[in-house]
């Protein structure tokens, strides 16, 4: 089959060389894989190749072909978005790709012509979305649209990746206030507008973040926008797949990047982690402050018949509400779960000054356990006056927060039973939590750095958590 | 030098195809709404090419300090300076430059530059090869008023806007006659887009050709716009030297202030002005 096509394109390639008087011979190399830049998607019917795959759990007819409501020629795409509760889809979402594949790089935005039955907020409409890599995948989030037909564009953040793009239109809505309504949308297709200008894109927000790490752990560069200012004047910003970015490293010997933002923790040291796309610097870095080797906590070898685990690779945990439930004013703890240093599972704490582990769904009865085992790392110097207090909190009979029968009972470990960079293994006996005077419907679990002894000042700032469990002897 | 002369012959190239394609227009559609009589000034009488670079040329141009009356007479919000920070000729460019910035009672600085009482002319052809700022609240403007100003005040001097932009519409610009009778929402004033372009992202070249009857409006090699004695309400006053100016507003009543999305600084790149008869 392959000869048979290289046959056929140096015939075509002969013809044109005759036409046009040219000569000039071809390399037994050339490449002729080539894909159509055919730039139509739904003009007044599917284009050539494509195709509609609603989303699992979506209406499934959602989309249908209106012949009645168009904006221009025969036909347009009508997109009926269900009332929740209609048994026939919670929402109505679909791709649109065509499965051979176009060469897009000679447009810069894919526009459409849309109106909908009421003023609405398309929640996601783009493309690239193809079932399959998604590599290039484009989203407008929260496009707000009007009853009026309107033009819009979506613009591709680099349009000289998309050699072979499969997904080409994609979307997915939800009802408005609980009530379904119908989109339409016509002319849907790629164009060279060459008014898409002023590239700035951004990764993690266009924020410089700094993060503490360990060797063998990994980061991911999340948040990957590209903005552009359109003709209207207005700016967009996309949300965009991490194959646009390239990414780099200002040491590899301390982290590397994938292509796909994947930061993995190498050795010990500072790397700045930033992205380009298509030749302009992205806005936004990622600093890993790597510590070096990570020693992990002891594993736990009780009979997982005598514990409860809330956080433990070694057990199967209960259902935790968050491990960082943010209390806003006076919470300035950042962190949680999520930190992963190979393959193990650990909570990270910055910024500590309180911060609760909430596990009421249900509440946990620990009245047949005995302890509390918390593994604790203090990742800074410990002074005189530090110290890290736990606390237990019970929600009561009603097993909801307040009613008038919650109860809550603290240990506190001063500095000189705390120590520096080396796991610390906490068991306390559950009877010390003085005040708590129930265990039948365990809430939550507080770490403490400031109370009243320092003048509500923090004292230890950055803790890594592991294997958080109540046992009984 | 080299590339001076490489741009003085694209301009003209340029010029010739635009003379070309409109010949061609009248040809094809035989068209009466748009006729005019266009005529190629050629004879070069004033260049700056900005090939030196510092502070522009003292012998041609001179500034426009501070916020005039009433942000010179458009609740403009910028304060003009002379600072290399606002303007300066680098790279073969000269460059005005609007900042964010506390300054004298200002949020916004930038730079205004005139060639009053250096050059002056009636009727020619004035053109400049420019990129523009973008963004909402940026006004950025070549162009020309009645060398007679100081004794004869706006708008009774006359004022030529050979081009003039929104920074929120970054495909259109404006061409535009003020005088007697016929000022600010009364000017005769028309405006070209781009079909596949914006103004901020390659150089274009704004021009008009200006004779006793008319005043002929071009971007590029697209003529789009005529102006004759007939087409105004009142005085003409385009009969005398007019002098150039060149700037970068930051807000006032034509473009409305900048928002939280316009990125500074902003900058305007002027490659070339040059003056025919």
């Amino acid at each position: 089959m392959k000869t048979n096509k290289l046959n056929f394109a140096l015939l075509t390639v002969f013809a044109l060389g005759v036409l046009s008087g040219c000569e000039r011979g071809l390399s037994e190399d050339a490449d002729f894989a080539k894909f159509p830049k055919n730039p139509n998607v739904f003009i007044d019917g599917f284009s050539g190749g494509l195709q509609y795959f609603p989303f699992a759990g979506s209406k499934l007819d959602a989309f249908t072909v209106d012949t009645q409501t168009k904006y221009s020629g025969s036909a347009s795409m009508r997109l009926d978005v269900p009332n929740v509760g209609d048994p026939t889809g919670t929402y109505a979402g679909a791709i649109f790709p065509d499965m051979n594949g176009r060469n897009l790089t000679e447009f810069d935005a894919l526009t459409f012509w849309a109106k909908a039955s009421q003023g609405a907020t398309i929640n996601e409409i783009g493309f690239g979305n193809d079932f399959g890599e998604n590599r290039f995948m484009v989203t407008l989030n929260n496009m707000r649209i009007s009853t009026t037909w309107t033009k819009y564009t979506i613009a591709i953040p680099d349009p000289s990746r998309l050699t072979a793009e499969k997904g080409m239109f994609w979307y997915a809505e939800g009802a408005e206030n609980n009530n379904g309504y119908t989109i339409w949308i016509d002319e849907l297709k790629y164009e060279k507008l060459g008014t898409v200008a002023q590239p700035r894109p951004a990764i993690l927000n266009g924020e410089d973040r700094v993060q503490q790490s360990f060797i063998g752990a990994s980061a991911t560069v999340t948040d990957l926008t590209q903005t552009f200012n359109l003709v209207s004047g207005v700016d967009q910003t996309v949300t965009v797949a991490p194959a646009y970015f390239t990414f780099s490293t200002t040491n590899p010997d301390v982290a590397r990047v994938n292509e796909m933002g994947v930061v993995s923790i190498v050795g010990t040291g500072t790397a700045k982690i930033t992205a380009t796309l298509n030749g302009v610097r992205a806005k936004g870095s990622l600093t890993i402050q790597s510590l070096g080797a990570f020693v992990p906590a002891p594993v736990p070898n009780r009979n997982p018949a005598n514990v409860i685990s809330v956080f433990s690779d070694a057990y199967t945990n209960i259902p935790v509400d968050f491990y960082n439930g943010f209390f806003a004013p006076f919470q300035t703890t950042l962190g949680g779960a999520g930190l992963v240093i190979n393959g193990d599972n650990l909570i990270q704490y910055t910024n500590l000054n309180f911060v609760a582990t909430e596990f009421k769904n249900p509440t946990v009865n620990a009245s047949q356990m005995t302890h509390l085992h918390v593994d604790l790392q203090i990742r800074e110097a410990i002074d005189p006056g530090d110290f890290i207090s736990v606390q237990l909190g019970d929600f009561g009979a009603n097993a909801v927060f307040g009613g008038g029968d919650d109860s809550s009972g603290t240990v506190k470990f001063t500095s000189a039973s705390l120590s520096s960079n080396q796991w610390i293994s906490l068991d306390i006996p559950l009877a010390s939590f003085t005040g708590l005077t129930s265990r039948n419907n365990l809430a939550q679990i507080f770490f403490i750095s400031a109370d009243g002894t320092s003048n509500n000042v923090p004292t230890i700032s950055t803790i890594l958590v592991d294997n958080m469990y109540f046992y009984k002897n | 030098m080299k590339r001076t002369t490489q741009s003085t012959t694209r301009g003209l190239l340029l010029f010739g195809k635009g003379i070309f394609l409109f010949v061609a227009l009248i040809t094809l559609h035989g068209c009466t709404d748009d006729t005019q009589t266009v005529v190629n000034f050629t004879n070069l009488v004033m260049q700056d090419e900005f090939n030196t670079d510092g502070a522009p040329n003292p012998s041609l141009w001179s500034y426009n300090i501070g916020t005039g009356q009433n942000g010179w007479g458009n609740s403009e919000l910028q304060f003009y300076t002379d600072r290399p920070k606002n303007v300066t000729v680098a790279n073969g460019y000269m460059i005005i430059t609007a900042h964010r910035e506390s300054f004298n009672g200002s949020q916004y600085t930038s730079a205004r530059l005139l060639t009053k009482d250096k050059f002056e002319q009636a009727y020619g052809r004035f053109e400049a090869r420019i990129r523009l700022p973008w963004g909402q609240g940026l006004w950025p403007a070549f162009w020309m008023l009645g060398a007679d100003i100081d004794t004869n005040p706006w708008p009774g001097a006359g004022e030529i806007d050979i081009m003039e932009l929104r920074g929120q519409n970054p495909a259109t610009v404006l061409g535009t006659v003020h005088g007697p009778g016929y000022s600010g929402g009364q000017s005769i004033s028309k405006s070209y887009t781009l079909k596949n372009g914006r103004f901020d992202t390659d150089f274009h070249i704004f021009g008009i050709e200006w004779t006793p009857d008319y005043v002929n409006f071009y971007v590029d090699d697209v003529l789009y716009n005529q102006i004759t004695p007939a087409d105004v309400p009142g005085e003409w006053v385009f009969n005398k030297p007019f002098f150039i100016l060149m700037n970068v507003a930051v807000g006032g009543n034509f473009v409305g202030p900048p928002n939280a999305q316009t990125v500074f600084p902003q900058t305007m790149l002027v490659d070339y002005v040059r003056v025919y008869n």
